[in-house]
């Protein structure tokens, strides 16, 4: 652990390149390996099956999966509040899977908060060096450069229940920072606010996190948070990880038909019959660029170009509008061809918007073509 | 708005019938509160203030004959014995409600770790034995801790009690009558503390480096401290003014202040006395009641604690 956040960062051979902003990144961040991992709650209740990940040094990382799919026991077992039935972990390089809670440098941000009502905010966020046994005097010096990192302003002076929603969210943040811990683990803690302030502290996290360059562990069911935030992602389904990239990977070339359906993709197809790169779905016959061996045709609503009228080329299939959803920037149209429904995105650069009951002609570019497995 | 001699508006009208309602309702209760406790509170400070008549009853004129009695002061100079009662009365108090946390506190948090079926059984186990008179189990002790019986053998050949003595009559079987009868009533208030218990909390004591024992102080206490304070009321307050179980098992030597406030009314015979040995008891109460607010204030960070 490093002295005080401000050292200079030449005094630290193991910091991390400082890029401009990364002003405070003295910090030594850690990797986490995690091996094996299986969890089992009662007797019938399998929360995690196996889960193998490296979490590199420095890396804002997030476990992304409905609930129920093991993300938060997986952030659990890293806190040592829940302890593995199998496996190991490692982080920075020291196996801790044995180490209880409280010896581990490793912090979480709960969901509900979970700050101490009988204390001030002051007192909450000196909480973890008082138990470290950091003197008095130094600890009232180190709250205040955390509230002026995290510009809590005068909020350190207050009562924990005179806080708003977003103000416990950010005092949350800053008791877990405070200790300069190896691995912040944040649980879903942005879920209880509205949009708005989400999407402000979304990016205020992902500041701080830039910042100091520490490893983040993130949890979350939304996708679409999980996008925005994260260096990688971890989609996990029933106990298991299903795909680990960076968010365009993931998004763009899910790997099978959970994490399509999980990122929010609902034009997936059976290849019914193949020839080299020519697919047969339902839509007809659609080239691609490389099709690789997946059984189902992935297709995402953004590549498609829609043109009026109905043309016979290749990768072009006519379509009969059922649906438009005008949405001011786009607009999402359900087509029919066929019996099978395609859905299309298409940016508003104030040309024309096809109606509902206009035939249409949908371009596929077979670069954009992605086959997945079940 | 309504003007002097103006004719009833729907907003006057509903203020009459908002204050009917409010009469209707409220009388009743305060009707009762009057008669039952108001008047006899300030007919009992009246006796106390009065003197000793021929047969114990309270006469003219006023005095403080009975407070300077209460605090020892008779014929044959300064005698200590109501001191002592009231410090045994205190003292009983206190080392019973003391008994009853330490026993009751693992009790109610081992019930909210059972299965929420067992949960009602268990704390039915703990409340059936106040559904029996207190003077019947407080005559099982007596039968129980007699000297020959096979505890106060065990006790005689642990050399803890004199030969033949017994474990009753003495203050040891007050304390233990005391704390087997107000146990459930602090059982009841730190179950419900438990049972809302916040184990995120818990955690993030845990995950901020505080060790079991930390954890406990610094995120467990402080949430069940309303349930224990509410628990103390209950036991110290009734406890304090304890009659049947130190009449009982005490014997001369266990005597608290509400054996001695009953002698006045009855046995010996002094009213004023008696009523003077209540008041102190009521102000000893007020004293605990308010020291207990401060400690809640302190210790819930400057939280009300509803008593």
């Amino acid at each position: 652990m490093s002295e005080t956040m401000t050292a200079d960062i030449a005094d630290h051979p193991d910091a991390r390149p400082a890029a401009d902003e990364r002003d405070r990144s003295n910090h030594k961040a850690s990797s986490i390996e995690m091996q094996g991992l299986h969890k089992r709650f009662g007797r019938d209740t399998v929360a995690l099956d196996g889960v193998d990940l490296n979490i590199r040094a420095g890396e804002f990382f997030t476990l992304l999966g409905p609930s129920g799919c093991g993300k938060t026991t997986l952030l659990r077992i890293l806190a040592g509040l829940e302890e593995p039935d199998a496996g190991s972990l490692v982080v920075g390089g020291k196996d801790i899977t044995e180490t209880p809670p409280h010896q581990r440098s490793v912090n979480t941000v709960f969901q509900s908060y979970a700050l101490f009502p009988h204390l001030s905010v002051r007192e909450n966020l000196a909480f973890g060096l008082k138990m470290r046994g950091m003197p008095a005097a130094k600890r009232h010096a180190k709250v205040d450069e955390i509230a002026d990192f995290i510009k809590l302003g005068d909020l350190v002076d207050r009562h924990v229940d005179q806080l708003s929603g977003g103000q416990r969210q950010r005092i949350a943040l800053a008791r877990a920072l405070i200790c300069e811990p190896d691995v912040l683990l944040l649980d879903e803690p942005l879920s209880a606010l509205d949009a708005g302030l989400r999407s402000q502290l979304q990016v205020e996290l992902l500041r701080v996190q830039k910042r100091l360059g520490m490893t983040f562990v993130f949890v979350t069911h939304d996708q679409q948070e999980a996008m925005v935030m994260s260096d990688r992602i971890a989609v996990l389904n029933g106990g298991t990880i299903q795909q680990v990239g960076p968010p365009r990977e993931v998004y763009e070339r899910p790997v099978n038909a959970f994490v399509a359906h999980f990122m929010g993709h609902d034009n997936l197809y059976p290849i019914s019959a193949r020839q080299g790169d020519r697919l047969t779905t339902a839509l007809g016959e659609l080239t691609a660029e490389e099709a690789g061996d997946g059984e189902l045709l992935l297709i995402r609503p953004e590549t498609l170009d829609l043109l009026p009228g109905a043309v016979e080329r290749p990768n072009h299939l006519t379509a009969t509008v059922t649906e438009r959803l005008y949405r001011g920037s786009h607009a999402e149209f359900r087509l029919a061809i066929g019996d099978t429904t395609l859905q299309a995105t298409v940016n508003n650069r104030g040309r024309h918007l096809p109606e509902v009951g206009e035939t249409v002609t949908v371009a596929v570019a077979p670069e954009d073509l992605v086959t997945l497995s079940e | 708005m309504s003007y002097p001699g103006a004719v009833p508006t729907a907003r006057s009208r509903a203020m009459v019938r908002e204050t009917r309602h409010l009469l209707f309702t409220v009388t009743p209760g305060a009707l009762w509160i009057f008669i039952f406790l108001v008047l006899p509170s300030a007919y009992l400070m009246g006796v106390a203030f009065m003197t000793n008549g021929p047969y114990g009853l309270p006469q003219m004129p006023l005095s403080l004959d009975s407070f300077e009695r209460l605090a020892g002061v008779g014929f044959l100079g300064w005698s200590p014995g109501n001191l002592y009662t009231l410090l045994r009365s205190l003292w009983q108090t206190l080392v019973s409600t003391l008994l009853v946390v330490i026993i009751a506190y693992p009790v109610a948090y081992y019930i909210t770790t059972c299965r929420e079926k067992w949960r009602p059984i268990l704390l039915l186990l703990v409340v059936v034995p106040s559904w029996t008179n207190q003077v019947i189990r407080a005559f099982g002790w007596m039968n129980l801790l007699a000297p020959g019986t096979p505890l106060s053998s065990l006790a005689e050949s642990l050399g803890l009690v004199a030969p033949n003595m017994g474990l009753y009559p003495s203050n040891f079987a007050v304390t233990l009558g005391l704390i087997y009868n107000f146990l459930p009533f602090m059982v009841l208030p730190l179950y419900a503390a438990f049972e809302k218990l916040d184990t995120a909390q818990v955690q993030a004591a845990q995950d901020l480096y505080a060790s079991p024992v930390r954890a406990f102080w610094h995120a467990v206490f402080p949430q069940t401290l309303p349930g224990l304070l509410a628990g103390t009321v209950l036991v110290a307050i009734p406890a304090f003014g304890m009659y049947v179980i130190p009449e009982l098992l005490g014997g001369g030597k266990g005597m608290m202040l509400g054996n001695l406030v009953a002698n006045q009314f009855a046995g010996s015979s002094n009213w004023p006395l008696g009523a003077a040995g209540a008041i102190l008891m009521l102000i000893a109460t007020f004293i605990g009641l308010f020291a207990m607010r401060r400690i809640g204030k302190r210790l819930g960070g400057g939280e009300e604690v509803v008593i």
